[in-house]
């Protein structure tokens, strides 16, 4: 062993492996023509209210959406989800805070991706970790409800950053909040300049035909860049 | 806290790299860190120790380079170093810059093994 160096030069990302997994979901989702899109938000900000919102409602415009959904433990979202007549599987991370590419690998198993349009994936409620892990997703969404208060964007830059689209949640309590939707807006765009933000409400459902003409704009050109 | 799913990957990654020279222990891991790479440096330094326990590693050093975030400024048409506060804006003339060079790094620079 005298031949061995002092140092060894290796100049690896450190998640490379779940970055490989990530790269080869990805090649699968578009094979098989499924738009990918995953929810990041801190605990309560309406992930699923929302997520329930749009599967029921492309479900109704005839397109074939399914979801994955993460938390620490128990299946409540999973049956709340399910109840949009949508694909819906749990996964559970026990103490993990946030999902890894490998989990979304092995989930898949029983779904035929040809039979999806959209793969909604639900990730764990934590505003910080799941930013350092790629899923295959060609959308990366969070979500920010109007009770959380306007600076969340300033104090988690990077989540942020990393996000394609923003999607402020909970709009029928903007008055009784005194929610101040220039200045989250502005907040947002100084951690990710140009960033499409759509305002929703689950409940009333206002908001949800922009995100829907979002949602079917981002899909199109997705698929228009696959087929090159 | 996934900073302890985070020191196993380096742990993985390094051993990779150390397996062909045989038993040998390591001394040190260095790694390139960027701000954006949304890893805690003090909750990494204790996960690492933990992680490390009981295999080539324990004891070794985790060197962390904090490699600082470089944004592209249309404005200046030049690559800038960010403003320490709004991390996007350029620190020459605060356009904010939809484009980041560095900062996301969370790299295995080298190892450094025993004498």
């Amino acid at each position: 062993m005298n031949t061995k160096p002092r140092i060894v030069e290796v100049r690896q990302k450190v998640l490379k492996h779940n970055d490989e997994v990530a790269r080869a979901l990805r090649q699968r989702f578009q094979n098989a023509g499924v738009f990918v899109v995953s929810l990041v938000s801190s605990p309560g900000a309406g992930k699923t209210a929302f997520l329930e919102k749009t599967l029921t409602w492309l479900m109704q415009r005839g397109l074939r959406p399914a979801a994955l959904v993460g938390d620490l433990a128990t299946n409540n979202d999973a049956a709340r989800l399910a109840r949009s007549q949508a694909p819906v599987k749990q996964i559970t991370t026990g103490t993990l805070c946030h999902l890894e590419a490998a989990m979304i690998q092995q989930s898949l198993d029983e779904w035929n991706l040809d039979e999806l349009d959209f793969l909604f994936i639900e990730n764990v409620g934590n505003l910080v970790c799941p930013s350092s892990y790629d899923l295959g997703e060609d959308l990366r969404l969070v979500l920010l409800s109007v009770t959380e208060g306007e600076d969340k964007p300033l104090k988690y830059p990077t989540i942020f950053n990393t996000a394609d689209v923003a999607v402020v949640t909970k709009i029928d309590l903007a008055a009784a909040v005194e929610f101040d939707w220039a200045a989250t807006n502005a907040n947002i765009q100084s951690v990710r300049p140009g960033m499409s933000v759509i305002q929703v409400s689950a409940k009333t459902s206002q908001g949800m035909e922009e995100w829907m003409a979002f949602l079917a704009s981002a899909s199109q050109s997705a698929a228009r860049t696959s087929r090159g | 806290m996934h900073e302890l799913s985070i020191a196993m990957s380096i742990l993985d990654v390094a051993e990779e790299h150390a397996e062909p020279y045989g038993g040998v222990r390591v001394e040190a891991i260095h790694i390139k860190l960027g701000p954006l790479a949304g890893v805690v440096k003090e909750a990494l330094v204790s996960a690492y120790q933990l992680a490390s326990e009981k295999t080539r590693f324990e004891h070794s050093r985790l060197v962390i380079e904090d490699v600082p975030i470089v944004v592209y400024c249309s404005k200046c048409q030049a690559e800038r170093p960010a403003n320490p506060v709004h991390w996007f804006c350029c620190a020459v003339c605060g356009t904010a810059a939809s484009e980041v060079l560095h900062g996301r790094e969370l790299e295995l620079a080298a190892l450094e093994l025993e004498e």
